[in-house]
Protein backbone atom coordinates (compact mmCIF):
# COMPACT_ATOMS: atom_id res chain seq x y z
CA UNK A 1 0.00 0.00 0.00
CA UNK A 2 1.39 3.17 -0.95
CA UNK A 3 1.06 6.57 1.07
CA UNK A 4 1.59 10.04 0.23
CA UNK A 5 3.46 12.60 2.47
CA UNK A 6 -0.07 14.68 2.62
CA UNK A 7 -1.95 11.39 3.93
CA UNK A 8 0.71 10.96 6.87
CA UNK A 9 1.05 14.71 7.72
CA UNK A 10 -2.80 13.89 8.45
CA UNK A 11 -1.95 11.53 10.76
CA UNK A 12 0.26 13.29 12.42
CA UNK A 13 -1.54 16.46 12.83
CA UNK A 14 -4.53 14.25 14.14
CA UNK A 15 -1.46 12.62 16.67
CA UNK A 16 -2.36 8.97 14.78
CA UNK A 17 1.54 8.98 12.68
CA UNK A 18 3.58 5.60 13.89
CA UNK A 19 7.13 6.58 13.72
CA UNK A 20 9.80 4.75 14.53
CA UNK A 21 13.86 5.20 14.64
CA UNK A 22 16.37 4.01 12.00
CA UNK A 23 17.50 1.75 15.04
CA UNK A 24 14.32 0.19 15.96
CA UNK A 25 12.68 -0.40 12.58
CA UNK A 26 15.25 -2.94 11.90
CA UNK A 27 13.81 -5.31 14.74
CA UNK A 28 9.62 -4.28 14.09
CA UNK A 29 10.62 -5.50 10.32
CA UNK A 30 12.08 -8.32 11.41
CA UNK A 31 9.17 -9.37 13.59
CA UNK A 32 6.37 -7.92 11.37
CA UNK A 33 7.94 -8.31 8.05
CA UNK A 34 7.87 -5.42 5.42
CA UNK A 35 5.13 -5.85 4.09
CA UNK A 36 3.11 -5.16 7.04
CA UNK A 37 5.23 -2.89 8.22
CA UNK A 38 4.80 -0.87 5.94
CA UNK A 39 1.29 -0.43 5.73
CA UNK A 40 1.92 0.32 9.68
CA UNK A 41 4.47 2.77 10.17
CA UNK A 42 4.85 5.92 8.88
CA UNK A 43 8.13 7.56 9.29
CA UNK A 44 11.44 6.32 10.12
CA UNK A 45 13.85 9.04 11.88
CA UNK A 46 17.45 9.35 11.26
CA UNK A 47 20.13 11.11 13.00
CA UNK A 48 24.28 12.06 13.28
CA UNK A 49 26.45 14.22 14.76
CA UNK A 50 29.69 14.25 14.61
CA UNK A 51 31.74 17.21 13.10
CA UNK A 52 30.86 19.09 9.85
CA UNK A 53 33.86 20.98 8.72
CA UNK A 54 31.63 22.64 6.16
CA UNK A 55 29.43 24.81 8.05
CA UNK A 56 29.23 28.36 8.53
CA UNK A 57 26.04 30.86 10.04
CA UNK A 58 25.44 34.16 8.73
CA UNK A 59 24.39 37.62 10.59
CA UNK A 60 22.38 40.70 9.98
CA UNK A 61 23.79 42.47 13.03
CA UNK A 62 21.55 45.64 12.58
CA UNK A 63 22.52 49.20 11.20
CA UNK A 64 24.70 51.76 13.30
CA UNK A 65 24.54 55.23 13.89
CA UNK A 66 25.86 56.68 12.27
CA UNK A 67 26.45 54.07 9.49
CA UNK A 68 28.78 52.20 9.08
CA UNK A 69 29.65 49.71 5.77
CA UNK A 70 30.98 46.42 6.72
CA UNK A 71 31.60 45.26 3.14
CA UNK A 72 35.41 45.03 1.89
CA UNK A 73 36.02 46.18 5.54
CA UNK A 74 37.11 43.91 8.26
CA UNK A 75 35.32 42.21 10.91
CA UNK A 76 36.20 39.78 13.63
CA UNK A 77 33.91 37.55 16.45
CA UNK A 78 35.59 37.31 19.65
CA UNK A 79 38.77 37.81 17.28
CA UNK A 80 37.85 35.43 14.96
CA UNK A 81 37.93 36.57 11.41
CA UNK A 82 34.28 37.06 9.41
CA UNK A 83 33.65 37.29 6.04
CA UNK A 84 32.58 40.63 4.74
CA UNK A 85 32.01 40.49 1.64
CA UNK A 86 28.22 41.39 1.48
CA UNK A 87 26.18 44.54 1.96
CA UNK A 88 26.62 46.82 4.86
CA UNK A 89 25.67 44.42 7.96
CA UNK A 90 25.75 40.97 6.84
CA UNK A 91 28.72 38.63 7.72
CA UNK A 92 29.57 35.25 7.74
CA UNK A 93 31.47 33.29 10.05
CA UNK A 94 33.07 29.63 9.06
CA UNK A 95 33.05 27.07 11.54
CA UNK A 96 36.90 26.42 10.58
CA UNK A 97 38.18 30.54 11.09
CA UNK A 98 40.80 30.55 13.37
CA UNK A 99 41.85 33.92 15.19
CA UNK A 100 44.47 35.47 13.09
CA UNK A 101 47.36 34.96 16.64
CA UNK A 102 46.34 31.68 17.19
CA UNK A 103 49.95 29.49 16.29
CA UNK A 104 48.32 26.97 14.31
CA UNK A 105 50.72 23.69 13.92
CA UNK A 106 53.97 26.56 13.91
CA UNK A 107 54.47 23.74 17.45
CA UNK A 108 53.25 20.73 15.18
CA UNK A 109 50.48 19.85 16.64
CA UNK A 110 48.52 22.47 16.95
CA UNK A 111 46.05 23.07 19.63
CA UNK A 112 43.42 24.72 18.00
CA UNK A 113 41.17 25.83 21.22
CA UNK A 114 38.93 28.50 19.67
CA UNK A 115 37.59 29.28 16.39
CA UNK A 116 34.89 29.78 14.48
CA UNK A 117 32.87 26.99 15.46
CA UNK A 118 33.27 27.70 19.03
CA UNK A 119 31.74 31.17 18.15
CA UNK A 120 28.61 29.96 17.08
CA UNK A 121 28.36 27.57 19.92
CA UNK A 122 28.45 30.74 22.16
CA UNK A 123 26.44 32.48 19.96
CA UNK A 124 23.68 29.65 20.08
CA UNK A 125 24.26 29.34 24.26
CA UNK A 126 23.25 33.12 24.62
CA UNK A 127 26.81 34.43 25.46
CA UNK A 128 27.71 37.95 24.37
CA UNK A 129 30.01 37.92 21.41
CA UNK A 130 32.88 41.28 21.15
CA UNK A 131 32.12 42.46 17.34
CA UNK A 132 35.22 44.10 15.80
CA UNK A 133 35.27 45.96 12.81
CA UNK A 134 36.67 48.78 10.35
CA UNK A 135 35.19 50.11 7.30
CA UNK A 136 36.86 52.34 4.79
CA UNK A 137 33.93 54.91 5.01
CA UNK A 138 31.36 56.79 2.38
CA UNK A 139 29.27 59.10 2.16
CA UNK A 140 26.42 57.34 3.04
CA UNK A 141 28.20 54.92 5.49
CA UNK A 142 30.59 57.08 6.89
CA UNK A 143 31.97 54.83 9.93
CA UNK A 144 35.24 53.58 9.91
CA UNK A 145 35.43 51.31 13.21
CA UNK A 146 32.84 49.56 15.32
CA UNK A 147 33.87 47.76 18.58
CA UNK A 148 30.56 46.23 20.57
CA UNK A 149 28.97 43.02 22.24
CA UNK A 150 26.69 41.38 20.35
CA UNK A 151 23.68 38.75 21.41
CA UNK A 152 21.91 36.35 18.78
CA UNK A 153 18.97 37.82 20.51
CA UNK A 154 19.14 41.21 19.61
CA UNK A 155 20.55 40.52 15.52
CA UNK A 156 17.78 40.97 12.76
CA UNK A 157 19.12 37.28 11.47
CA UNK A 158 21.66 34.84 12.28
CA UNK A 159 21.02 31.56 9.79
CA UNK A 160 23.27 28.38 9.92
CA UNK A 161 24.29 27.77 6.70
CA UNK A 162 26.44 24.18 5.73
CA UNK A 163 27.70 23.85 2.58
CA UNK A 164 28.40 20.04 3.21
CA UNK A 165 27.07 18.06 5.97
CA UNK A 166 25.73 14.16 7.16
CA UNK A 167 28.08 12.69 4.33
CA UNK A 168 26.88 9.84 3.38
CA UNK A 169 29.44 7.05 4.50
CA UNK A 170 32.67 8.37 5.22
CA UNK A 171 36.43 6.77 5.41
CA UNK A 172 37.96 4.67 8.14
CA UNK A 173 41.78 6.41 8.54
CA UNK A 174 44.79 4.50 9.49
CA UNK A 175 48.27 5.63 9.66
CA UNK A 176 50.81 3.10 8.31
CA UNK A 177 53.74 5.32 8.47
CA UNK A 178 56.23 4.80 11.53
CA UNK A 179 55.14 7.82 13.49
CA UNK A 180 52.26 9.57 15.00
CA UNK A 181 49.98 12.00 12.79
CA UNK A 182 47.56 14.26 13.43
CA UNK A 183 44.28 14.54 11.28
CA UNK A 184 40.78 15.38 10.83
CA UNK A 185 40.47 12.10 11.77
CA UNK A 186 41.88 12.89 15.17
CA UNK A 187 44.93 11.06 16.30
CA UNK A 188 46.79 8.30 14.14
CA UNK A 189 49.26 6.08 16.16
CA UNK A 190 52.06 4.96 13.67
CA UNK A 191 51.95 1.60 11.96
CA UNK A 192 48.17 1.08 12.17
CA UNK A 193 48.27 1.52 15.59
CA UNK A 194 44.26 2.84 15.79
CA UNK A 195 41.86 3.38 13.35
CA UNK A 196 39.13 5.88 13.64
CA UNK A 197 35.93 6.09 12.08
CA UNK A 198 32.76 8.60 11.61
CA UNK A 199 29.74 7.96 10.77
CA UNK A 200 26.20 7.02 12.58
CA UNK A 201 26.12 4.04 10.69
CA UNK A 202 22.41 2.68 10.67
CA UNK A 203 21.15 5.58 12.08
CA UNK A 204 22.78 8.27 9.18
CA UNK A 205 20.21 9.99 7.27
CA UNK A 206 21.72 9.27 3.87
CA UNK A 207 22.42 5.66 4.62
CA UNK A 208 18.88 5.15 5.01
CA UNK A 209 17.78 6.85 1.86
CA UNK A 210 20.93 5.31 -0.14
CA UNK A 211 19.25 6.33 -3.73
CA UNK A 212 17.59 10.03 -2.27
CA UNK A 213 14.06 8.45 -2.66
CA UNK A 214 12.41 10.87 -0.65
CA UNK A 215 15.11 12.96 0.92
CA UNK A 216 15.69 16.17 -1.38
CA UNK A 217 15.86 19.85 -1.46
CA UNK A 218 13.04 21.49 0.55
CA UNK A 219 12.89 18.42 3.05
CA UNK A 220 12.65 19.76 6.53
CA UNK A 221 14.98 18.34 9.28
CA UNK A 222 16.14 18.63 12.69
CA UNK A 223 18.83 20.88 12.74
CA UNK A 224 21.14 21.88 15.62
CA UNK A 225 18.37 21.43 18.12
CA UNK A 226 16.32 23.48 16.01
CA UNK A 227 14.36 22.84 12.49
CA UNK A 228 16.30 23.92 9.36
CA UNK A 229 15.98 22.34 5.50
CA UNK A 230 17.68 20.70 2.97
CA UNK A 231 18.94 23.47 0.53
CA UNK A 232 20.88 22.13 -2.04
CA UNK A 233 23.10 18.86 -2.67
CA UNK A 234 26.27 19.13 -0.43
CA UNK A 235 29.72 19.95 -2.07
CA UNK A 236 31.17 17.34 -3.35
CA UNK A 237 28.23 15.14 -3.96
CA UNK A 238 29.64 11.89 -5.24
CA UNK A 239 27.14 9.65 -6.27
CA UNK A 240 28.53 7.02 -8.58
CA UNK A 241 30.70 5.32 -6.37
CA UNK A 242 31.10 1.78 -5.44
CA UNK A 243 27.69 0.75 -3.96
CA UNK A 244 26.53 -2.61 -2.29
CA UNK A 245 23.47 -5.09 -3.77
CA UNK A 246 20.76 -2.75 -2.06
CA UNK A 247 22.36 0.57 -2.70
CA UNK A 248 24.18 1.04 -0.09
CA UNK A 249 27.50 3.31 -1.06
CA UNK A 250 30.83 1.56 0.25
CA UNK A 251 32.52 5.34 0.29
CA UNK A 252 31.38 9.16 1.02
CA UNK A 253 28.97 9.17 -1.56
CA UNK A 254 26.03 11.73 -1.15
CA UNK A 255 26.24 14.84 0.90
CA UNK A 256 23.47 17.53 1.96
CA UNK A 257 23.94 21.31 2.15
CA UNK A 258 21.77 22.73 5.21
CA UNK A 259 19.90 25.47 6.47
CA UNK A 260 17.93 26.97 9.20
CA UNK A 261 17.30 30.02 12.23
CA UNK A 262 20.02 29.88 14.50
CA UNK A 263 18.01 31.40 16.92
CA UNK A 264 16.17 28.42 17.48
CA UNK A 265 19.13 25.93 17.82
CA UNK A 266 20.88 24.22 20.80
CA UNK A 267 24.12 24.04 21.82
CA UNK A 268 23.97 20.82 22.94
CA UNK A 269 23.49 20.11 18.81
CA UNK A 270 25.73 22.62 17.22
CA UNK A 271 29.45 22.41 19.51
CA UNK A 272 32.90 23.80 19.16
CA UNK A 273 35.49 20.52 18.21
CA UNK A 274 38.88 20.97 17.87
CA UNK A 275 41.08 18.27 16.06
CA UNK A 276 44.61 18.47 17.49
CA UNK A 277 47.01 19.60 14.63
CA UNK A 278 44.08 19.90 12.28
CA UNK A 279 42.01 22.54 13.31
CA UNK A 280 38.62 24.31 14.28
CA UNK A 281 35.35 23.18 13.51
CA UNK A 282 31.82 22.45 14.88
CA UNK A 283 29.86 19.38 15.61
CA UNK A 284 26.55 19.40 14.18
CA UNK A 285 23.46 17.42 14.98
CA UNK A 286 20.82 16.95 12.05
CA UNK A 287 18.04 14.31 11.94
CA UNK A 288 15.98 13.80 9.08
CA UNK A 289 12.74 12.02 8.81
CA UNK A 290 11.95 9.58 6.04
CA UNK A 291 8.02 9.07 4.91
CA UNK A 292 7.64 5.05 4.71
CA UNK A 293 5.43 5.62 0.76
CA UNK A 294 6.25 2.20 0.21
CA UNK A 295 7.83 -0.92 0.59
CA UNK A 296 10.78 -0.17 -0.95
CA UNK A 297 11.47 2.95 0.92
CA UNK A 298 11.40 1.01 4.28
CA UNK A 299 13.32 -1.65 3.27
CA UNK A 300 16.30 0.72 2.87
CA UNK A 301 15.76 2.48 6.26
CA UNK A 302 16.16 -1.59 7.69
CA UNK A 303 19.97 -0.87 6.80
CA UNK A 304 22.10 -2.60 9.98
CA UNK A 305 25.56 -1.73 10.83
CA UNK A 306 26.32 -5.46 9.73
CA UNK A 307 25.75 -4.09 6.04
CA UNK A 308 27.24 -1.06 5.59
CA UNK A 309 31.10 -1.02 4.32
CA UNK A 310 33.32 1.69 4.15
CA UNK A 311 37.44 2.16 2.92
CA UNK A 312 40.04 1.54 5.15
CA UNK A 313 42.41 4.82 3.94
CA UNK A 314 46.36 5.11 5.21
CA UNK A 315 46.07 8.34 5.84
CA UNK A 316 49.88 9.05 6.20
CA UNK A 317 50.35 8.71 2.41
CA UNK A 318 47.08 7.65 -0.02
CA UNK A 319 44.69 10.60 1.63
CA UNK A 320 47.49 13.18 1.51
CA UNK A 321 48.97 12.28 -1.67
CA UNK A 322 45.66 11.42 -3.42
CA UNK A 323 46.72 7.48 -4.53
CA UNK A 324 43.60 5.80 -5.83
CA UNK A 325 44.12 2.92 -3.07
CA UNK A 326 42.49 1.62 0.31
CA UNK A 327 43.61 -1.04 2.63
CA UNK A 328 40.41 -2.56 2.92
CA UNK A 329 36.74 -2.18 3.65
CA UNK A 330 35.01 -2.95 6.64
CA UNK A 331 31.97 -3.00 8.09
CA UNK A 332 30.43 -0.67 10.83
CA UNK A 333 29.27 -3.77 12.28
CA UNK A 334 32.90 -4.82 12.92
CA UNK A 335 34.62 -1.13 13.57
CA UNK A 336 32.19 -0.79 16.52
CA UNK A 337 32.92 -3.85 18.47
CA UNK A 338 36.42 -2.19 19.52
CA UNK A 339 38.92 -4.30 17.47
CA UNK A 340 38.80 -5.17 13.96
CA UNK A 341 41.11 -7.28 11.35
CA UNK A 342 42.98 -5.26 9.00
CA UNK A 343 45.42 -7.07 6.55
CA UNK A 344 45.98 -9.79 9.38
CA UNK A 345 46.54 -7.21 12.25
CA UNK A 346 44.29 -6.47 15.09
CA UNK A 347 43.52 -2.82 15.05
CA UNK A 348 42.01 -1.01 18.03
CA UNK A 349 39.11 1.28 16.78
CA UNK A 350 37.61 4.52 17.44
CA UNK A 351 34.55 6.78 17.00
CA UNK A 352 34.49 10.87 16.09
CA UNK A 353 30.48 10.74 16.09
CA UNK A 354 28.68 10.44 19.05
CA UNK A 355 26.34 7.68 18.16
CA UNK A 356 24.41 8.33 21.35
CA UNK A 357 23.75 11.97 20.24
CA UNK A 358 22.78 10.25 16.84
CA UNK A 359 20.21 8.04 18.83
CA UNK A 360 19.06 11.18 21.21
CA UNK A 361 18.65 13.03 17.78
CA UNK A 362 16.57 10.50 16.10
CA UNK A 363 14.20 9.80 19.26
CA UNK A 364 13.67 13.45 19.67
CA UNK A 365 12.53 13.97 16.11
CA UNK A 366 10.65 10.86 16.59
CA UNK A 367 8.82 12.28 19.51
CA UNK A 368 8.20 15.91 17.69
CA UNK A 369 6.71 14.03 14.87
CA UNK A 370 4.60 11.54 17.02
CA UNK A 371 3.52 14.85 19.37
CA UNK A 372 2.18 16.36 16.11
CA UNK A 373 5.29 19.51 16.39
CA UNK A 374 6.99 18.45 13.38
CA UNK A 375 4.98 17.88 9.96
CA UNK A 376 6.89 16.63 6.74
CA UNK A 377 7.55 18.44 3.43
CA UNK A 378 7.55 16.96 -0.20
CA UNK A 379 10.66 17.58 -1.77
CA UNK A 380 10.67 20.25 -4.20
CA UNK A 381 13.48 18.61 -6.40
CA UNK A 382 15.54 15.60 -6.05
CA UNK A 383 19.26 15.09 -5.66
CA UNK A 384 21.44 14.26 -8.01
CA UNK A 385 21.41 10.30 -8.63
CA UNK A 386 23.57 7.81 -9.63
CA UNK A 387 21.82 8.44 -13.44
CA UNK A 388 22.99 12.42 -12.94
CA UNK A 389 26.52 11.58 -13.87
CA UNK A 390 27.24 14.47 -11.37
CA UNK A 391 31.09 13.34 -10.33
CA UNK A 392 33.22 14.83 -7.78
CA UNK A 393 36.72 16.01 -9.42
CA UNK A 394 40.18 17.19 -8.78
CA UNK A 395 41.68 20.34 -9.36
CA UNK A 396 43.14 20.78 -13.03
CA UNK A 397 45.79 23.17 -11.85
CA UNK A 398 47.12 25.26 -14.62
CA UNK A 399 50.92 27.03 -13.95
CA UNK A 400 49.60 30.75 -14.17
CA UNK A 401 52.40 31.84 -16.20
CA UNK A 402 51.61 28.47 -19.01
CA UNK A 403 48.96 29.24 -21.49
CA UNK A 404 45.37 29.24 -20.70
CA UNK B 1 29.19 10.08 37.38
CA UNK B 2 31.59 12.45 38.38
CA UNK B 3 30.12 16.13 37.99
CA UNK B 4 32.42 19.23 38.16
CA UNK B 5 30.02 20.34 40.82
CA UNK B 6 31.27 17.75 43.31
CA UNK B 7 32.88 18.28 46.72
CA UNK B 8 36.97 17.10 46.08
CA UNK B 9 38.78 16.12 48.98
CA UNK B 10 42.64 16.33 48.56
CA UNK B 11 45.87 16.27 49.71
CA UNK B 12 48.21 18.47 47.94
CA UNK B 13 52.05 19.17 49.35
CA UNK B 14 53.30 22.89 48.62
CA UNK B 15 56.69 24.28 49.00
CA UNK B 16 57.13 27.96 49.58
CA UNK B 17 60.07 30.35 48.60
CA UNK B 18 61.49 32.26 51.63
CA UNK B 19 60.09 35.42 50.39
CA UNK B 20 56.37 33.81 51.24
CA UNK B 21 57.31 32.20 54.81
CA UNK B 22 55.48 34.77 56.18
CA UNK B 23 52.05 35.21 54.32
CA UNK B 24 48.76 34.24 55.24
CA UNK B 25 48.24 31.73 52.29
CA UNK B 26 46.14 29.29 54.51
CA UNK B 27 43.68 32.49 55.80
CA UNK B 28 43.25 33.02 52.29
CA UNK B 29 42.13 29.46 51.23
CA UNK B 30 39.94 29.19 53.76
CA UNK B 31 38.01 32.46 53.86
CA UNK B 32 38.39 33.58 49.87
CA UNK B 33 37.57 29.98 48.93
CA UNK B 34 35.14 28.46 51.16
CA UNK B 35 37.80 25.27 51.57
CA UNK B 36 38.20 23.21 54.58
CA UNK B 37 41.56 22.46 55.72
CA UNK B 38 43.67 20.71 57.22
CA UNK B 39 46.94 21.04 58.13
CA UNK B 40 48.97 17.10 58.14
CA UNK B 41 52.48 18.36 57.97
CA UNK B 42 54.18 21.65 58.25
CA UNK B 43 57.92 22.73 58.28
CA UNK B 44 58.26 26.05 58.01
CA UNK B 45 62.13 27.91 58.88
CA UNK B 46 62.81 31.08 57.87
CA UNK B 47 64.78 29.84 54.64
CA UNK B 48 61.91 27.58 53.17
CA UNK B 49 58.14 26.19 53.90
CA UNK B 50 57.04 22.23 53.56
CA UNK B 51 53.46 21.82 54.01
CA UNK B 52 50.80 19.14 53.25
CA UNK B 53 47.42 20.03 53.17
CA UNK B 54 44.27 18.38 53.37
CA UNK B 55 41.73 20.48 51.48
CA UNK B 56 37.87 19.86 50.80
CA UNK B 57 35.56 22.09 49.21
CA UNK B 58 33.52 22.25 45.56
CA UNK B 59 35.52 21.67 42.64
CA UNK B 60 35.40 24.95 41.31
CA UNK B 61 36.38 26.61 44.49
CA UNK B 62 38.78 23.97 44.90
CA UNK B 63 40.43 24.76 41.22
CA UNK B 64 40.40 28.83 41.80
CA UNK B 65 42.39 28.06 45.24
CA UNK B 66 45.16 26.28 43.34
CA UNK B 67 45.18 28.86 40.91
CA UNK B 68 45.63 30.81 43.78
CA UNK B 69 48.49 29.18 45.64
CA UNK B 70 50.43 29.31 41.76
CA UNK B 71 49.77 32.49 41.20
CA UNK B 72 51.41 33.36 44.70
CA UNK B 73 54.50 31.75 43.61
CA UNK B 74 53.94 28.79 45.70
CA UNK B 75 54.98 24.98 44.24
CA UNK B 76 52.43 22.26 44.05
CA UNK B 77 54.10 18.70 43.80
CA UNK B 78 52.65 17.58 40.52
CA UNK B 79 51.89 14.06 42.13
CA UNK B 80 48.35 15.33 43.07
CA UNK B 81 47.43 15.77 39.45
CA UNK B 82 44.29 14.59 38.45
CA UNK B 83 42.38 13.99 35.53
CA UNK B 84 38.63 14.33 35.21
CA UNK B 85 35.70 14.59 32.66
CA UNK B 86 33.50 17.42 31.86
CA UNK B 87 30.13 15.67 31.65
CA UNK B 88 28.18 18.28 29.99
CA UNK B 89 30.54 18.56 27.35
CA UNK B 90 31.61 15.14 26.29
CA UNK B 91 29.61 13.84 23.61
CA UNK B 92 30.74 10.38 24.28
CA UNK B 93 32.29 10.24 20.42
CA UNK B 94 35.13 7.66 21.41
CA UNK B 95 37.79 9.92 20.32
CA UNK B 96 39.35 9.20 22.99
CA UNK B 97 39.04 5.25 23.37
CA UNK B 98 42.30 4.58 21.49
CA UNK B 99 44.61 7.22 22.56
CA UNK B 100 44.17 6.54 26.65
CA UNK B 101 47.85 4.07 27.19
CA UNK B 102 45.99 2.86 30.49
CA UNK B 103 42.37 1.83 28.73
CA UNK B 104 40.47 4.50 31.12
CA UNK B 105 37.87 4.84 28.74
CA UNK B 106 35.36 1.48 27.81
CA UNK B 107 32.83 2.16 24.85
CA UNK B 108 29.64 0.56 26.35
CA UNK B 109 28.75 -2.10 24.13
CA UNK B 110 24.92 -1.52 24.03
CA UNK B 111 24.40 2.59 24.39
CA UNK B 112 27.93 3.22 23.15
CA UNK B 113 28.43 5.96 26.22
CA UNK B 114 31.87 6.23 26.85
CA UNK B 115 33.09 5.52 30.53
CA UNK B 116 35.48 6.92 32.28
CA UNK B 117 37.20 4.91 35.02
CA UNK B 118 39.12 7.81 36.74
CA UNK B 119 40.93 5.09 39.02
CA UNK B 120 42.84 3.13 35.60
CA UNK B 121 44.18 6.99 34.85
CA UNK B 122 47.58 7.45 35.01
CA UNK B 123 47.54 11.19 34.13
CA UNK B 124 49.60 11.12 30.94
CA UNK B 125 47.70 14.30 29.57
CA UNK B 126 47.43 12.25 26.55
CA UNK B 127 43.63 12.36 26.02
CA UNK B 128 43.30 16.64 26.92
CA UNK B 129 44.30 17.61 23.68
CA UNK B 130 42.91 14.50 22.14
CA UNK B 131 39.08 14.93 22.67
CA UNK B 132 37.47 17.11 20.34
CA UNK B 133 35.41 18.83 22.75
CA UNK B 134 37.72 19.39 25.40
CA UNK B 135 36.30 17.32 27.96
CA UNK B 136 39.05 16.13 29.60
CA UNK B 137 40.31 18.47 32.02
CA UNK B 138 43.92 18.28 34.14
CA UNK B 139 43.14 19.52 37.84
CA UNK B 140 45.77 19.72 40.67
S1 LIG C 1 36.91 12.17 23.18
FE1 LIG C 1 36.06 13.62 24.65
S2 LIG C 1 33.95 13.92 24.01
FE2 LIG C 1 34.67 12.08 23.00
S3 LIG C 1 34.07 10.42 24.42
FE3 LIG C 1 36.17 10.99 24.92
S4 LIG C 1 35.94 12.48 26.56
FE4 LIG C 1 33.94 12.34 25.57
S1 LIG D 1 45.34 11.33 31.18
FE1 LIG D 1 46.24 9.62 30.04
S2 LIG D 1 45.82 7.82 31.30
FE2 LIG D 1 44.45 9.43 32.03
S3 LIG D 1 42.58 9.11 30.87
FE3 LIG D 1 43.78 10.63 29.74
S4 LIG D 1 44.92 9.41 28.25
FE4 LIG D 1 44.17 7.97 29.80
Amino acid sequence: MAKTIEEINQKIRSGRAVVFTAEEIIGVVKEHGLKKTAALVDVVTTGTFGPMCSSGAYFNIGHTKPRIKLGGGKVSLNDVPAYAGFAAVDVMLGANALPEDDPRNRFHPGEFNYGGGHVIEELVAGKDIKLTATAYGTDCYPRKKLETWINLRDMNEAVLFNMRNAYQNYNVAVNLSDKTIYTYMGTLKANMGNATYCSAGQLSPLLNDPMYKTIGIGTKIFLGGGEGFIAWHGTQFNPSVPRTESGVPKRGAGTLAVIGDLKHMSSRYLMGTSMLGYGVTVSVGIGVPIPILDEDILRHTTVTDDDIFAAVVDYSDAYPNVKPEVVGEISYGELKTGRVKINGREVPTASLSSYPRAREIAIILKDRITNGKFELTSPVATLPGIESGVKFKLLNERPINGEK
Amino acid sequence: MAKNKMTATKKISLRFPRHLVSRPVVYHLIKDFNLELNILKANITSEEGHMVLELKGERADFDKGIEYLTQSGLIIDTLCREVTRNEERCTDCGACVTVCPSSSFTVDPVTREVRFEEDKCVVCGMCILSCPSRSMELHF
